[in-house]
């Protein structure tokens, strides 16, 4: 009967969206009606062959991989995807002629920029926390994903998220808010999805039969629930018609200002940093095969990170037109946020107390120990960049896109990447890796484009922001702004060269996890009893 | 260490972790935002500050469309360098018909908040079609993509979309500029038409891209031009509270 409503529903929303493309007032609108229309169409013919035949049985104690196993993949493709872009644009910042002729109104930078933060936070680091989020609370609670088939909803209901907010940003629908461009539509789309989430989360927690909820899950469930709280309010539009994509944010100038980095902030402290951390506090100790280091220390860090991060927001307005109390609070948060940054990293790295040798041997857990080695870094950095005198210099230059980057190549990337290296065998009941040589060439090439990127960010941002001030002895500016620009070409170029080695590791990566799915010797089953192995 | 031990409660309760965890990621922006709605100096008004005419609303439109906020700011800081490079400190009141707020985060370019009456209408066509024959250093992208899109009166209906809900958010257009918004929208590029200044005081009013056809250039060039010009900061007194 299920099944029935499920179709109805679907042709129902494959007419609405065919009416709905018909009727565009712009192509943004008609390309995401389309979007909706074919992928309603494919769960539609793909229900409909299924219908009639009884559901297949569910052994109720085994974990549900699927959506993990196409999370995995979904992880890989937009990463690289994600990279690409970023190398573009990184070149395209050094050569301008790379704003092609022919693509003026569609790949020009600022249409670009968005894709590729957008790729990078979104797609690549959504669905590595979506899928590491389904795999984790099924091993650490004992029990199968809540909700049944919800959770490939869940998983191609982002992927058609991501396909809208792509193909906006290219036709030109954006918000203009940074890291929340989609409009109404998109906005509304990831919502439900986003319910779907906490429901599946929730639900599989609620279930659980460990007694205990571990460390790991409370960072998922914070990065979820702020998420959308974040999500919901930033987003509060109206749109200027329901047959077209652009839509017009309801809170204006400061109000809008501080909302938008109250929320741009914690997208760096939830999406990027508490979820990262539930991966990090599940799969360093997998692979360091040690306990989690302090169990105190992970209650005190969680609930003082998770307080302090919010109010971190108005550091990135400092100087502005926003009051100064406001611009107070948010610098003083800022470097409190330090200590609860430090507890986790802290409590990452000595997790290998007594394995350290395997710093030696296994180039993945060296992956993982530079990733929260960088986010000891980033997390150094941020605070300091947050007082505002070091602000009143760094605002506005480069140094902060190489602060975000060691942030999101250096912790973001490489833990994503060090988890996929443990997934893939699992996930595909493969013996190990095909290759630990190649996962060393992949770490090399990423830590050295790493430094590369953010050595040279270093470079041109503290230099612009010198150049910018510097008066004469008569008291005259000395550089023209043009002036400046032409200054941090060299630098540019070397930005770019590192984003290239980054892509290049994880290319190499993808070839690597290939050959392992479908070169290497299918792992034993360990046993076949009932109960689920304790993993 | 006895408060931790009562810590096992939360962890065996999915949603009390839950609740919790909410509480206390809302607590920051309770403090820091809802302020900010009713405080004088977030709110204040100032002499000069008017909505924006239809036309300079299509050019903000396509200036949020082309993400030029990615790379210029429009946020004037107090400090000796950036006054006297791009004019005086920027007022909160200068972006309160903003939706959203356009400051901007990095200066690939420099700051626009005030770039308005700085270079001439040819200039800023030059610059638009190829950056680099008026700044050889400029790595901006061009656009001279937006000389050939014309703007009908298709594009026009949206703007006063675009104004009515803007009008539902409080923005003081009157009965009379809605009922005048389409010919307001065209008369903007007319030399010789209807002052559009009379409903919108100091909006600029020529043929801004020097074509006979109102096109997406005019609409950018004519928001450019009035960026940051209303308030006339010789008579500008601040306020003793800020």
């Amino acid at each position: 009967m299920l099944g029935y409503i499920k179709l109805a529903i679907l042709g129902f929303a494959v007419v609405v969206a065919a009416v709905a493309a018909g009727l565009a007032r712009d192509l943004s609108y008609q390309i995401h009606a389309l979007i909706f229309m074919v992928s309603a169409a494919i769960a539609f013919i793909w229900l409909i062959r299924r219908v009639s035949e009884p559901a297949p049985v569910v052994d109720p104690n085994t974990y549900m991989d699927g959506p993990v196993r196409f999370g995995v993949i979904a992880t890989a493709f937009w990463g690289v995807v994600g990279f690409l872009v970023g190398v573009v644009i990184a070149f395209q910042l050094a050569f301008p002629w790379l704003n092609f002729e022919w693509a003026q109104g569609f790949m020009n930078f600022g249409r670009l920029r968005p894709l590729h933060t957008s790729a990078v936070i979104f797609a690549f680091g959504g669905n590595a926390l979506i899928s590491t989020a389904f795999y984790v609370v099924q091993r650490t609670s004992a029990a199968r994903l809540w909700g049944g088939s919800l959770a490939w909803f869940v998983f191609w209901g982002y992927q058609v998220f991501i396909l809208l907010a792509a193909t906006g940003y290219v036709t030109g629908s954006t918000q203009s808010q940074e890291y929340a461009e989609p409009e109404w539509l998109a906005d509304l789309w990831l919502t439900i999805v986003w319910v779907a989430f906490l429901a599946i989360y929730m639900g599989t927690l609620i279930k659980r039969r460990e007694p205990h909820i571990y460390v790991a899950n409370w960072f998922y469930l914070a990065f979820i629930v702020t998420v959308a709280m974040l999500h919901l309010i930033n987003n509060v539009q109206i749109p200027v018609s329901f047959l077209g994509s652009a839509s017009i944010p309801v809170w204006s100038g400061v109000q809008s200002a501080m909302i938008q980095w109250w929320y741009g902030h914690n997208a760096v402290g939830f999406f990027l940093t508490a979820g990262f951390l539930g991966m990090m506090y599940y799969f360093i100790p997998k692979q360091a095969e040690r306990p989690v280091y302090s169990y105190k220390l992970s209650i005190m860090h969680f609930w003082a990170l998770i307080f302090l991060y919010i109010w971190a927001g108005p550091h990135h307005l400092h100087y502005t037109a926003l009051p100064d109390w406001a611009q107070t609070l948010g610098m003083t948060f800022s470097i409190m946020l330090w200590m609860p940054s430090w507890g986790g990293m802290i409590n990452g790295l000595m997790t290998l107390s007594g394995a350290w040798d395997k710093l030696r041997t296994d180039p993945i857990i060296r992956m993982m120990v530079v990733a929260v080695g960088f986010y000891g870094m980033a997390t150094f950095e941020g605070p300091m960049m947050s007082i505002k005198a070091v602000n009143s210099l760094s605002h506005y230059t480069d140094w902060t896109i190489g602060h975000v980057h060691s942030g999101a190549l250096g912790w973001n990337g490489m833990i994503t990447f060090g988890a996929l290296y443990y997934l893939v065998p699992k996930l595909w009941q493969r013996e190990g890796l095909y290759s630990l040589r190649l996962v060393s060439w992949h770490f090399w090439l990423a830590t050295i484009g790493i430094v590369l990127y953010a050595a040279s960010m270093w470079v041109t941002g503290i230099m612009e922001g010198l150049m910018w001030r510097e008066v004469d002895a008569q008291g005259f500016l000395v550089n023209s702004f043009a002036d400046t620009v032409a200054a941090k070409f060299p630098m540019y170029v070397v930005r770019g060269i590192g984003g290239v080695m980054f892509l290049t590791g994880a290319i190499i990566m993808c070839y690597n996890l290939w050959k392992t799915v479908t070169s290497t010797a299918e792992r034993k089953p360990a046993s076949v009893g009932s109960a689920v192995p304790a993993e | 260490m006895g408060l931790l031990d009562h810590h096992g409660k939360i962890e065996r309760h999915a949603t009390l972790l839950l609740v919790l965890s909410f509480l206390v990621v809302s607590i920051g922006g309770i403090v820091q935002i809802v302020p900010l709605f009713y405080l004088d100096n977030t709110i204040e008004k100032v002499e000069g500050m008017r909505p924006y005419s239809p036309l300079e609303i299509a050019g903000r439109e396509i200036y949020r469309r082309e993400g030029c906020y990615v790379c210029h700011s429009q946020m004037v800081r107090p400090m000796r360098d950036e006054v006297e490079r791009y004019g005086h400190y920027s007022l909160a009141a200068e972006s309160m018909y903003d939706h959203p707020f356009q400051w901007g985060s990095k200066r690939t370019g420099p700051d626009l908040a005030r770039v308005g009456g700085r270079y001439s209408d040819d200039w800023h066509v030059q610059h638009m079609i190829k950056p680099q024959s008026v700044v050889p250093e400029s790595i901006m992208p061009s656009y001279g993509f937006m000389m050939n899109r014309e703007l009908t009166r298709k594009d026009a209906e949206e703007v006063i979309d675009i104004m009515g809900i803007y009008r539902m958010l409080g923005h003081p257009y009157t009965d009379e500029m809605m009922d005048v918004a389409m010919t307001d929208f065209f008369a903007q590029v007319d030399p010789f038409g209807d002052p559009v200044a009379d409903r919108y005081p100091g909006a600029q009013q020529r043929n801004f891209d020097g074509q006979e056809a109102v096109t997406e250039m005019d609409a950018v060039i004519a928001y450019l031009q009035m960026l940051g010009t209303l308030v006339d900061f010789d008579t500008f007194v601040p306020d003793a509270s800020r």
